[in-house]
């Protein structure tokens, strides 16, 4: 553990680094083609949603040794010839999915499951969704979604800088877009608690950002006046400096989403907390990658087009090739892919703390 | 140095007031809750009932108005409360068209709740035949005979323009109605619970809302939607006090005036028009002239409050608007007790690896993090408590949801600090001196972290329905916690432990020790 812990050292003084936004292009193309796949199989197969939002009933009881067949008797029974899928859940659970029903049709095939399968009418459960609700549902998601990402825009950009907000919610949108995408392909149901999960991944995966920005703005706060350090290189070691908190925070917020899943799907075999948990837990896991991987390079990518961070970095390469401070430039070069690992010596004593960009304006 | 020794002095008297002061402040609250003696509300969802949800039908372009949506929740709620469940609810959710009327009744009243409320009321003008005490035994057959008064309305009347005498209205009582009428009894509940669809047409017996009268009624002549208009006003030029002002269409210009001409001249309680709601009596105002105008007057023993609400009646008619069942969730007891338990039992495992690993990662602060999430647990828990008793916060599945979910979302404000004390510790600063500076640069990003997560369920809670805003509540509320624990307890807790010699000297176990920050060695660094 003291070996993973002493990481966070080395990842901190800059001793060991991943470069990370050096290799930009790989991971935009890498979140590229997941997006690509996502939007395919979001026109190909669509999302598979609950009867939450096409209307519908659906009936659930526990009988031990109920069959599919005994279920679709007491359809039959009740008279119901719209579409109806039954279900076994678990070893003795029913569920009986139906289209929309009319206040008579749900009487009826409670009735039919009294007295097929001989249980007390209270022990079933019954959720019967009106068509028009889920119309209304989806279009105030939608509404949630829109408010949310300009409130926030706005917040960021005032908290933070204007550029910041813009890349933060980029990697909201990807995270969010590639979750729904993964909902698609695999064909997962679309309840309400899914769009919950779905919404409340918006606001996680910008707590995971907002951490490596907060660093990230620290690092370059006064760059264009030390011209040690290009604004990639400066948000490279932010990144890399953040690297332990974000992997903590993130798994640290899986753990509680994970037990919830697995209480969920496991012991309730569906519902609400399967449904939640299974949306929270896909988004936090692409939401902690697209912080990292995603919302700097963009951060670092919309910063560099700037005149000055140009200029800067025209500094930085002509002070690396005059050979004034060469070891500076290794935390954070492009040309290096992957790790660099360096053992603590006097020649790269600059690499300590002493000589990170110096935090000023603290407050 | 010097500077930083004052200022690590000055600061580190206030971790103990501060600890004090939230054990002072929780020990408070803890109190009250345990006098109150209260468990938390639990949503149907977790203990088995059945919650439907109403939504207005809305034509195009038309607009849904609080005073209609109270007025049907009013509706609704008699209907409900006749049930004699206890901690039934009938609330309405959100605003301007977007609202809805959600119903809840636990236990086992099932599909009888749906039909109850899905119900259209409908409001009417009968004519009173005969009227009696509410009770079955008081009044017997003689009651019908037109001469039996047993309720005088006290001057409560409706005046108007006086015009030509219409046909004497025919007695419509018949001997199977006067047996219904006698084997009524208006004290009891079930009987004034409405929502009895009553045949316009045919003649009926009904009991006034608080069950003191019992009616025979004619068959009704003008319904609510021929009342136009309908306004509570004080009349202040005639001295009659409280008042209500009400104007019929065309269609019910006519109907009212030929309803009217044809019973001012029978002796009571015949010359009553009773106002029926949902099947109930509210109102039976004698009728003084006939009102062909189609503007009437209701006069007498109003107060603003009661003539407001004679108004609200006559102006929605009944339910003020046309409600489709949004959604319909009925959930076994069985089902409830295995969702709690399911909610709770992931609770405590996502507790559990959370402490586990805060443990086992940061050693010594970790037990800074275990007692920060205990203090928010107990926090979150008292306040379901309080808000159950205040506000009827009650908690659902989805709001267990939520609140695991912020288990990490806490935890990971302490991750914040703490990762941050240890780079300052990594720059070579003392523990003391890193607890505060370390803290003013945590101190930003986890408001910044926590603002953007409560702007989140704000939304959630704004924009969504039902199950949604139980989890956008808990959200909201645990991250409101979870600012609350970091400043007031994990921040001081961690100034203390700061001057203990475990901690600040960097034990093996603290958290603090050289090998687990990865620093070669502290001086050489510094």
């Amino acid at each position: 553990m003291s070996r993973l812990s002493g990481m966070g050292g080395r990842l901190y003084r800059g001793e060991k680094s991943f470069n990370i936004i050096g290799n930009r292009r790989r991971w935009y193309a890498l979140s590229g083609l997941v997006i690509i796949i996502s939007a395919v199989s979001l026109g190909v197969q669509g999302l598979h949603l609950g009867i939450e939002f096409k209307g519908g009933s659906q009936f659930t009881f526990t009988q031990t040794g109920a069959t599919i067949a005994e279920g679709q008797k007491a359809v039959t029974d009740a008279g119901i010839v719209s579409e109806t899928i039954v279900q076994k859940i678990g070893s003795n659970k029913i569920q009986i999915t139906t289209g929309s029903l009319t206040n008579q049709q749900n009487d009826a095939i409670q009735s039919a499951i009294i007295k097929d399968f001989g249980i007390a009418g209270t022990s079933i459960n019954v959720m019967s969704i009106g068509p028009s609700w889920g119309k209304d549902i989806t279009h105030k998601a939608i509404q949630a979604l829109i408010a949310f990402l300009l409130i926030v825009m706005l917040y960021l950009a005032f908290a933070f800088e204007p550029k910041m907000a813009t890349a933060a919610i980029i990697a909201v949108m990807h995270d969010v877009f590639i979750t729904v995408g993964i909902y698609a392909l695999i064909g997962f149901d679309v309840t309400p608690a899914t769009v919950i999960g779905f919404l409340t991944i918006l606001g996680y995966s910008l707590y995971d950002t907002v951490v490596v920005f907060d660093k990230v703005r620290e690092n370059t706060r006064s760059i264009t006046s030390t011209g040690k350090y290009t604004y990639s290189q400066a948000a490279n070691l932010a990144v890399n400096q953040t690297l332990v908190r974000s992997f903590n925070t993130s798994l640290i917020a899986l753990l509680p989403v994970a037990s919830i899943l697995f209480v969920g799907a496991g012991l309730l075999g569906a519902g609400t907390l399967k449904d939640l948990s299974l949306a929270l837990f896909i988004g936090l896991a692409t939401g902690t990658y697209s912080s990292i991987f995603v919302a700097s390079p963009i951060l670092a990518t919309l910063r560099e087009r700037e005149p000055a961070m140009k200029a800067l970095a025209k500094r930085v390469a002509q002070r690396g090739a005059a050979g004034l401070s060469s070891e500076v430039v290794i935390k954070g070069d492009a040309e290096v892919a992957g790790i660099v690992t360096s053992t603590h010596s006097k020649e790269n004593r600059d690499r300590g703390p002493r000589n990170q960009p110096k935090r000023r304006g603290r407050r | 140095m010097s500077a930083n020794i004052s200022k690590s002095l000055k600061t580190s008297s206030r971790p103990g007031r501060t600890l004090a002061i939230v054990a002072v402040v929780l020990i408070a609250f803890g109190a009250l809750a345990f006098f109150q003696n209260d468990k938390v509300k639990l949503g149907l969802d977790l203990r088995g009932g059945t919650s439907v949800t109403l939504q207005p039908r809305v034509a195009a372009g038309g607009k849904v108005s609080t005073a209609a949506i109270n007025q049907a929740v009013s509706i609704i709620r008699q209907r409900v409360n006749s049930l004699g469940v206890a901690e039934s609810q009938v609330t309405a959710q959100g605003t301007g068209n977007n609202q809805q009327i959600v119903i809840s009744v636990p236990g086992d009243t099932g599909q009888h709740i749906v039909d109850l409320v899905g119900q259209t009321a409908e409001l009417r003008f009968r004519q009173v035949l005969a009227s009696g005490g509410g009770n079955a035994t008081s009044t017997q057959t003689n009651t019908v005979s037109t001469t039996t008064t047993t309720t005088d309305k006290n001057g409560k009347k409706v005046v108007s323009k006086p015009t030509a005498a219409a046909p004497t209205f025919p007695n419509g009582v018949t001997p199977a109605l006067n047996a219904q009428f006698a084997a009524l009894d208006c004290t009891k509940a079930i009987n004034r619970q409405g929502g009895n669809i009553d045949d316009p047409k045919s003649s009926i017996v009904s009991c006034s809302r608080d069950g003191v009268t019992k009616y025979v009624l004619a068959p009704a002549q003008v319904v609510g939607t021929d009342v136009a208009k309908a306004s509570a006003v004080l009349d202040q030029t005639n001295g009659n006090g409280w008042m209500v002002l009400l104007n019929f269409n065309g269609n019910g210009t006519s109907q009212f005036g030929a309803l009217t001409s044809s019973v001012t001249k029978l002796a009571a309680p015949q010359n009553e028009v009773a106002i029926v709601l949902d099947g109930l009596v509210i109102e039976a105002p004698r009728i003084n002239e006939a009102i062909t105008a189609g503007s009437a007057q209701i006069t007498g023993g109003f107060n603003q409050a009661s003539a407001s609400d004679l108004s609200n009646v006559l102006k929605y008619g009944a339910l003020p608007l046309a409600f489709d069942r949004g959604d319909v969730q009925q959930v076994s007891p069985t089902l409830g007790a295995d969702q709690l338990r399911a909610g709770l039992l992931a609770g405590l495992l996502g507790l559990i690896l959370v402490v586990l690993y805060s443990v086992f990662y940061y050693r010594g602060l970790g037990v800074v993090s275990v007692g920060s999430l205990s203090i928010a647990g107990v926090i979150t828990y008292l306040l379901f408590l309080l808000l159950g008793k205040w506000i009827g916060f009650t908690l659902s599945l989805a709001g267990i949801a939520g609140a695991i979910v912020s288990i990490g979302i806490t935890a990971d404000s302490f991750i914040v600090y703490f990762e941050r004390l240890r780079d300052e510790v990594r720059d070579g600063r003392s523990l003391r001196t890193a607890v505060d500076t370390g803290w003013n640069r945590a101190r930003r990003t986890i408001l910044v972290a926590d603002s953007v997560s409560l702007i989140a369920s704000a939304l959630l809670y704004f924009f969504a329905v039902g199950d949604v805003r139980g989890f956008a509540f808990t959200l909201g509320l645990t991250t409101l916690v979870d600012l609350v624990v970091v400043f007031l307890f994990t921040k001081p807790l961690v100034s203390l432990l700061s001057r203990v010699s475990f901690y600040a000297n960097g034990h093996a176990l603290s958290g603090f020790s050289a090998s687990s920050l990865g620093v070669i060695s502290g001086k050489d660094v510094a």
